[in-house]
């Protein structure tokens, strides 16, 4: 892969990881605050921003970390937590094919954010995509290691009130919730996902609700498969 | 805080540990050189649009409609960030706004 090549997929990424640079700088610095307020320090902070690079699981950990608790507690909780990734992996298996050598951090590094960016992402003709996959996972991470930093060391110097700047990663989802039902494709999932996970917020609780959430979208999607494929056999 | 520095260790690990397993485990069980069950293709087709809405529904899980300010900042704001997405279609444009507005509604418009 030639130098301009990869420069491209590099100018092709930057943009489109924009949103996430909002969000993340902003969610990874209150997690460095957080950290220090806790009394620990920017060097755990950088370590699991860069090793364990989970955010909803980075924040659920500080309490791990107060509490001092169970390793095999802590364990269960964050496959709980990330169960979540399962689909990500799932949805990107064909997408992350050819991959290569750049495979592994592009799974290792598939977030909410970076998959919600990629999952739709087709770079054009000429630009080399595992690149540009690349290159988006690897800026999304260096803004949240960045923010986790930044407010590990100077979270008590913001002057103006940045509440509510996390809300660009809801936007986020959002625009790109938009952008797939304008795509025309895939009305029904997106349908059943939003309305599942809602009655199980409702029904569960907004703590747990992630786990049945995703076993009732589960089991809904794989009704629709099993009454497509009886459509394709009796015609 | 040092002398407990093995036992922060090894939470680090577990969560290390425990993430590196949900984000690998599909790629470990579906390797790319065979081939992939049609079930989990249709899977891989049809979670992502399923999954936006699951997270979406993640970000909005904490509103509490019943008492002030009734989740009004969120949903006007996705309320305009809709509005202006499907009138521009510039993602970048629709979300810093989107974010901007927020901001000030809940800084004080609903303090």
């Amino acid at each position: 892969m030639s130098k301009k090549k990869k420069l491209a997929a590099l100018c092709y990424a930057f943009p489109r990881t924009m949103p996430v640079m909002a969000g993340y700088l902003v969610l990874g610095a209150a997690y460095g605050i957080l950290m220090n307020v806790n009394g620990f320090g920017i060097w755990w902070a950088l370590l699991i921003s860069v090793f364990v690079y989970a955010g909803s699981l980075q924040y659920l950990g500080i309490t791990f970390f107060v509490a001092a608790v169970n390793p095999w507690y802590a364990f269960f909780m964050s496959l709980m937590l990330n169960a979540r990734h399962l689909f990500y992996g799932l949805s990107m298996l064909d997408k992350y094919k050819d991959a290569g050598r750049l495979k592994p951090y592009l799974v290792f590094s598939l977030t909410d954010e970076t998959f919600s960016v990629l999952c739709n992402e087709e770079p054009p003709e000429g630009i080399p995509k595992y690149w540009v996959y690349f290159f988006v996972s690897v800026l999304d991470q260096l803004y949240w290691v960045t923010g986790a930093v930044i407010g590990a060391l100077a979270g008590t110097m913001i002057t103006f009130s940045t509440a509510g700047m996390d809300f660009a990663l809801t936007a986020l989802f959002v625009v790109i919730f938009i952008d797939q039902w304008k795509s025309g494709k895939g009305h029904q999932a997106a349908f059943v996902g939003v309305c599942a996970s809602a009655l199980c917020v409702v029904v569960f609780g907004q703590s747990v609700f992630i786990v049945p959430a995703m076993i009732l979208i589960l089991v809904i999607i794989t009704a629709g498969y099993f009454m497509e494929k009886r459509k394709e056999e009796q015609p | 805080m040092n002398e407990n520095i093995v036992g922060y260790g090894l939470i680090t690990g577990v969560m290390v540990l425990a993430t590196v397993i949900t984000r690998f485990l599909p790629f470990l069980l579906f390797p790319a050189g065979k081939e992939t069950p049609k079930y989990i293709l249709y899977l891989g087709q049809t979670l992502p649009y399923a999954t936006i809405g699951l997270l979406v529904v993640y970000c909005l899980r904490g509103l509490q409609f019943l008492s002030y300010p009734h989740g009004l900042p969120e949903l006007i704001s996705i309320g305009a960030i809709t509005g202006l997405h499907l009138w521009k279609g510039n993602s970048l444009l629709s979300i810093g706004a989107g974010t901007i507005l927020y901001m000030v509604l809940i800084q004080s418009v609903f303090p």
